[in-house]
């Protein structure tokens, strides 16, 4: 089922109910630690299902293992609190298989980058409909301060104290050549803008991914302040001139160094994991109309006697 | 095949058939000459024959080019087991000659392509051999432009005439076989055959002849363990899985992949067997009984979410076609050492359930019950197959499809509201709500891994923990008390009692008749539910004095197989003991008559007895 008819079936809702305030959405009390970038992230979250009028049921949230992970406990609607770096497979398997759903994988860069990097590359590359929120903090946090796939060269660590010398992972640069068809970045210090953003890969009918810069107060204090004009920083928007369908080109805004750009980077439209496998299904029952299920197994044991 | 259904009569120019009820044929070559397409014709000629044939066909997976064989045997009665030792041996060439005589039984008789084989002295005073230019007489037939190929059907042919099978019928499954390819495939491949079964020799002519048999097959289909688990998925109302390849799983998730569309749904080939396991618990999630499968490797990268699908409560079914291990090990022979993975792979206390198919029917309707047991007690399922079931064929009555298909669509329905892990309901089991469903009163579940109260809140509570752990494992004793008590095949008390599961039970079954016929009888008990076992066992093991578990693994350290060790541990009976092996092929009935008499006259205890 393409984005539209997900929508349809979505506004059909708003027109019976009233839609949801902040207090209906907001479960559990997050237990981030103070100042924990990822509370930015929470309360848009809140605000795009608002924005949107979805409603409890429409939406599921999926995480893996970490702190941002925790996610799915902080919202009022169907959510899965998955395995360590599976969630994006996880989320493929709901999406797949329940097109009248929106859903919604958050997670860190360890979850996001180490562990689950492969699903990250071929869950990109199959287009499968889910937006992704990556909450890259640049550190492990829920384990307490050691390397992660982001973290720079020379950052301190438990399992780096002479500071990190493994290169870091350029998401950006991975989600473009993996093949992700809407590639964002965002920060917890810009809410207005990572709402923009979140929006906008809500549109995408296809995988949608933001890079969201989300600061971990306790074990890297500071990391993103280059990007926060209140600390100093510059919050660097993607130039008006960027054409997002030119690959080349969003590699090599990806390639820029720290703190780099904000904004959508790339954006393609190519036909989604769900509708290649809906054409197939649409395909193959053409040729059984009318048939019940029974009749198209006994259709085939026939041919088997 | 009795000793005399060999025409061993030189004299008589006009061979009479000896009357047989069954025989087992072993044809060997090479991959490319497509000799096991000879099985799936005699196969399918199941079920359509009046001879009543009864096929079970093994096929060892090779790798192109490599040697190939299947082993076919007929039988117009009960066939219970691909059967031990050939009574004929079709060699297409030298080596597959050489590597196949220790596997025909004494004085049975070889078919040679005389064109490739130069027969052993020594051979030809122990088995009595036929040599046929097949490689050029097929040529001759065919045309001589396509070279060899088509033998395979010109040994069918060859067959056709030796065995007085139905000429009409057979010729009927070729062009219905090939029509699709055209005239120009139908042609040569009936040429073919023909020439092969109008070979004029008294040699072959009317060798044998099928008596008439005692079992109704008027309505059976054809297939292999691997697509009647399939097609049990599918009609047990699956809709989605995924998986990664590996052999001996892949045939089912290429099956499912081509078939599942039908019926509007998907299989969906992932990076990894991780992805798999947990795409499928995300469909199940979303409301679908989730399928994921793989054999021994995939099935270990697969437990850390199964793990969680046993926390978070989420229907899954995993299917495991055993092959030979651990690690890479023997991807193309069979092994039982998966049970102790199904069982318990995996960190901490996870109950599941594991339930392993017997043959290749069984695996349509296991595949059914597992489903069922999935959702019923939102639990994984272990259903485990093995290398022998997956990719053997055997004919089997047509199941009841109309009444055996379920539709397993999503339940929407809005609820007042909904606690995911409630400790009060009846079995233990939660009744997992998918996303969009309505929950009136607002409070929506997050199902997760981690421990949690009722309402899926994650919780450090030393009671809970407790509370849970006890719930998880007692809907599974909640599970137990439905399940059948399995029956005793042979007498329902006696000395010994062969316990087995899997491939392992047809031999065993035959071996009961066997030493029935020999006078020392001994029973068969088959276990399909291992995990939770079924209630009412130690009432069957008091009929008997010794208990042996025949199985295809290790004994282990201590000295007993992993459904050994399972028994003992829950009936703590030391008349459980192990019959073992670990070559990695499937028992033979006469290894197992041998090993349990072997194992009665070493056992002091029964010899005082």
């Amino acid at each position: 089922m393409s984005e539209n008819a997900t929508l349809e079936s979505l506004t059909q809702d708003t027109e019976e109910r009233e839609p949801l305030t902040k207090k209906q959405i907001a479960a559990d009390t997050p237990t981030w630690c103070p100042g924990c970038g990822d509370f930015s992230v929470l309360s848009i979250y809140y605000k795009l299902i608002q924005k949107r009028k979805i409603y409890h049921e429409k939406v599921t949230t999926v995480a893996g293992i970490g702190c941002s992970s925790r996610f799915p406990y902080f919202v009022q609607a169907h959510g899965v609190h998955y395995i360590h770096g599976r969630a994006l497979s996880f989320a493929t398997g709901v999406s797949l298989s329940r097109p009248d759903l929106h859903v919604f994988a958050f997670g860190g860069d360890g979850d996001a980058f180490s562990i689950g990097g492969n699903h990250f590359m071929h869950t990109a590359r199959k287009n499968v409909k889910m937006t992704y929120v990556v909450m890259d903090n640049f550190v492990y946090g829920l384990t307490k301060k050691q390397t992660s796939p982001t973290s720079p060269i020379g950052f301190k660590s438990k399992t780096d104290n002479w500071g990190a010398f493994d290169r870091p992972i350029n998401p950006m640069k991975l989600a473009i050549s993996a093949g992700a068809t809407f590639v964002a970045r965002s920060s917890h210090t810009n809410p207005k803008h990572l709402l923009e953003m979140m929006d906008a890969a809500m549109d995408h009918d296809g995988f949608g991914f933001i890079e969201c810069l989300s600061e971990c107060t306790e074990f890297y204090k500071g990391a993103f302040d280059p990007t926060n004009p209140r600390k100093g920083g510059v919050f660097d928007l993607v130039p008006e001139d960027h054409d997002v369908t030119d690959e080349a080109a969003a590699y090599e805004l990806a390639s820029e160094d720290f703190p780099g750009k904000f904004g959508i980077f790339y954006k393609a439209q190519i036909p989604t994991k769900n509708a290649l496998e809906t054409g197939l299904q649409d395909a193959a029952k053409a040729k059984f109309e009318g048939k019940e299920d029974w009749e198209i197994l006994q259709s085939t044991f026939n041919r088997m006697k | 095949m009795s000793q005399s259904a060999v025409n061993k009569d030189d004299s008589g120019k006009e061979s009479q058939a000896s009357d047989i009820s069954e025989a087992i044929i072993r044809i060997a070559g090479n991959s490319q000459d497509g000799i096991q397409s000879i099985g799936g014709f005699l196969a399918r000629l199941a079920g359509r024959s009046e001879q009543e044939v009864m096929t079970m066909m093994t096929i060892p997976s090779t790798i192109s080019g490599g040697p190939s064989i299947f082993q076919v045997r007929l039988g117009t009665g009960d066939v219970l087991s691909p059967g031990d030792d050939a009574d004929v041996l079709l060699a297409f060439y030298q080596h597959s000659y050489e590597g196949h005589v220790s596997n025909l039984r004494e004085g049975g008789l070889i078919v040679y392509d005389s064109d490739h084989v130069e027969p052993n002295d020594e051979w030809l005073k122990k088995y009595r051999h036929i040599g046929i230019a097949i490689s050029s007489l097929t040529v001759e037939a065919i045309g001589g432009t396509t070279r060899d190929k088509g033998k395979n059907i010109y040994a069918l042919g060859l067959i056709g005439r030796m065995f007085n099978l139905d000429l009409e019928k057979l010729e009927r499954l070729i062009n219905e076989r090939f029509a699709a390819k055209g005239e120009n495939v139908v042609k040569p491949a009936m040429d073919a055959f023909q020439a092969g079964y109008r070979y004029h020799s008294d040699d072959i002519t009317n060798l044998f002849n099928f008596k008439n048999g005692t079992v109704d097959r008027s309505n059976q289909v054809v297939m292999s363990g691997n697509e009647a688990l399939a097609y049990g998925l599918i009609a047990a109302g699956v809709r989605f899985g995924a998986a990664y390849p590996i052999t001996p799983w892949s045939d089912i998730m290429e099956l499912l992949r081509r078939e599942l569309p039908k019926y509007g749904g998907s299989f969906i080939q992932c990076e990894d067997e991780i992805a798999s396991v947990s795409m499928a618990i995300g469909a199940s999630y979303g409301g679908r009984v989730g399928v994921t499968g793989s054999s021994g490797p995939g099935i270990s990268l697969k437990t850390e979410a199964i793990g969680w699908a046993v926390m978070a409560e989420i229907p899954l079914v995993i299917v495991d076609i055993q092959r030979g291990g651990p690690s890479t090990g023997m991807p193309t022979n069979v092994e039982q050492s998966d049970l102790n993975i199904a069982c318990f792979g995996g960190h901490g206390d996870s109950p599941r359930v594991v339930l392993a198919a017997a043959d290749v029917e069984d695996c349509f309707y296991t595949a059914i019950e597992a489903v069922n047991i999935a959702r019923n007690f939102s639990v994984p399922v272990f259903l485990l197959s093995d290398q022998a079931i997956a990719t053997r064929i055997e004919a089997f009555n047509e199941p009841d499809l109309k009444k055996l298909c379920q539709d397993l669509a999503p339940d929407l329905t809005p609820v007042q509201s909904h606690k995911p892990y409630d400790l009060e309901t009846e079995t233990g089991a939660s009744h997992h709500r998918v996303p969009g469903t309505r929950i009136e009163d607002g409070r929506y579940p997050v199902v997760t891994g981690l421990e949690h109260d009722e309402w899926g809140h994650p919780s450090g509570s030393p009671e809970t923990h407790k509370a849970m752990t006890q719930k998880r494992r007692n809907k599974l004793k909640a599970l137990a008390k439905t399940l059948p008590i399995p029956e005793v095949y042979g007498p329902e008390s006696g000395e010994v009692l062969v316990v087995g599961w899997g491939s392992t039970t047809g031999p065993l079954y035959e071996a009961v008749e066997k030493s029935a016929d020999n006078g020392s009888a001994i029973s068969a008990l088959k276990l399909r539910h291992i995990n939770p076992l079924p209630e009412g066992l130690e009432d069957i093991f008091s009929n008997f004095k010794r208990i042996y578990v025949v199985e295809m693994n290790d004994g282990g350290v201590y000295g007993y197989g992993q459904l050994a060790s399972i028994l003992r541990a829950r009936f703590v009976d030391a008349r459980i003991q192990g019959i073992n092996k670990t070559d990695a092929l499937r028992w033979k009935v006469w290894e197992i008559i041998d090993r349990v008499n072997e194992r009665l006259s070493a056992d002091p205890a029964l010899t005082n007895d």
